[in-house]
């Protein structure tokens, strides 16, 4: 048994927060530039260069990099040898989060569904955890914009759709999101499971690396062949008609029922900020 | 690029067509979901609204806090379409422009044409050079929406497309 104290995931928390509002990952900035090399359209061309600009604008001066700094998802993948100790699980990540919100001159945007009342200090989290073998804990941080999340989508759909299916209503979910979510747009699909995981797993896909593929060789191809199709929609930056209107295509997947094939589509706009680190 | 100066007169939005790159100085107003949801009370109720709507430039958007240094944190669109049912009504009691991202419905594009108003598209996602172009901002209503509240702000050099133009063209 390997003793932590939620102290130190506390810490954690905030100092990934306070990265992540400011930062994309690499790989974002590595497809934004790949798509402005590749764009001739003049409107998209613009709205890229202002985009890469924008990034190290953000770094420079500390700020972040788009207002919406989101809802903070956390995802604890939790060793069974681990004990925690200190104060409890939710209260470290929430005190992170609060912290780093409040530090880094961050937007609260959280708020009551109903009275939309604002919680004005960017808490409570969205808390996964797994617990998994080992004795230690990775922690994956993702502030989620909401102008993408809006544009997601979760199909029921029947098992004989197959992967005709699938790779459709990946396609028609950034086809109808069309400009709103920001596109380029980074595309996490979950394929299997119930109602609930098929949409966890969506989110999940979205803190792979943009470009990395899924290690079973039949979901690579439908990320590829999804990606394609959407490239081919013509939607392009900011929706000003272009080359690139989706930077990647990432599915997970998990067992399901005999009866059912469900399908969640999670929208990542072009702000592709996401943390990992275990302790 | 073609540099404007707010407020726009009907002559200079006349010539704006979809797809012009812009640059815009001057004073606009953020409101967003919860202060259009108050304008409307208020003008439901037929009390005044806490600023001039006539010829005013209102952008989407809620910013972040300003750091000490600055005179606004980050302040990029957020997407147009929550405020479809909104803009109409706006434009007919004489909003001039509108500053979001994406998108908007039929209704909006023919309430621009009637009014002869223009929707301008910001570059979405980039909060951090939009937050520079804030020279100075002021919350002047409903403070207690924090973000959300309507911040009137002097903006330099505001990039921006001219998404829909008056005459009915579109970008999308």
């Amino acid at each position: 048994m390997r003793k932590i104290n939620t102290q130190i995931l506390e810490d954690k928390i905030y100092e990934m927060a306070l990265h992540a509002g400011v930062n994309l990952t690499p790989s974002c900035i590595d497809a934004m530039e790949k798509a402005y090399a590749d764009e001739s359209g003049k409107a998209c061309s613009f709205a890229l260069k202002t985009i890469i600009g924008n990034s190290e604008i953000a770094k420079e001066k500390a700020m972040p990099v788009c207002q919406d700094t989101g809802l903070s998802v956390v995802i604890l993948e939790i060793g069974q040898q681990v004990y925690l100790e200190g104060k409890a699980l939710s209260e470290a990540v929430n005190n992170g989060v609060r912290r780093a919100y409040r530090d880094g001159y961050f937007r609260k945007s959280v708020c009551d569904p109903i009275t939309r009342v604002n919680t004005a200090d960017n808490t409570p989290a969205v808390i996964h955890t797994e617990i998994v073998a080992g004795d230690k804990i990775k922690i994956t941080y993702m502030p989620k914009g909401f102008g993408s999340e809006n544009m997601s989508r979760l199909f029921m759909l029947k098992p004989a759709q197959g992967v005709d299916g699938i790779i459709n209503a990946i396609v028609e979910t950034v086809k109808l999101a069309g400009s709103r979510p920001c596109p380029p747009v980074y595309v996490g699909v979950g394929i299997g499971g119930s109602f609930d995981t098929c949409a966890y797993l969506a989110k999940k896909a979205l803190t792979r690396d943009i470009g990395t593929r899924n290690q079973r060789a039949d979901i690579a191809e439908i990320e590829q062949t999804a990606l394609e199709r959407i490239n081919a929609l013509n939607i392009g930056c900011q929706g000003f008609h272009g080359k690139t209107t989706a930077l990647g295509v990432s599915c997970e997947w998990a067992a399901t029922h005999i009866a059912g094939l469900p399908v969640a589509v999670n929208i990542q706009c072009h702000c592709v900020r996401c943390e990992k680190e275990i302790i | 690029m073609i540099n404007l100066t707010l407020p726009l007169d009907k002559n200079k939005v006349q010539e704006l067509h979809a797809g012009d790159s812009v640059s815009i100085t001057g004073t606009i107003l953020t409101a967003r979901d919860c202060a259009h949801k108050r304008i409307f009370e208020l003008l439901n109720k037929g009390e005044p609204l806490p600023f001039e709507l006539k010829d005013a430039v209102i952008y989407y958007a809620g910013p972040c806090p300003a750091k000490p240094d600055m005179a606004s944190g980050s302040c990029g669109p957020t997407t147009s379409a929550r405020m479809d049912g909104f803009a109409p009504r706006l434009l007919d009691l004489g909003l001039g422009a509108i500053i979001g991202k994406g998108e908007m419905s039929d209704d909006v594009r023919e309430a621009l044409k009637r009014n002869c108003a223009v929707y301008f598209a910001a570059i979405g996602g980039a909060g951090a050079l939009y937050g520079n172009a804030i020279i100075k901002s002021e919350c002047i209503a409903f403070s207690d929406l924090l973000s959300e509240a309507v911040y009137k702000l002097e903006v330099e050099n505001f990039p921006a497309v001219v998404a829909y133009d008056c005459h009915g063209g579109s970008i999308y």
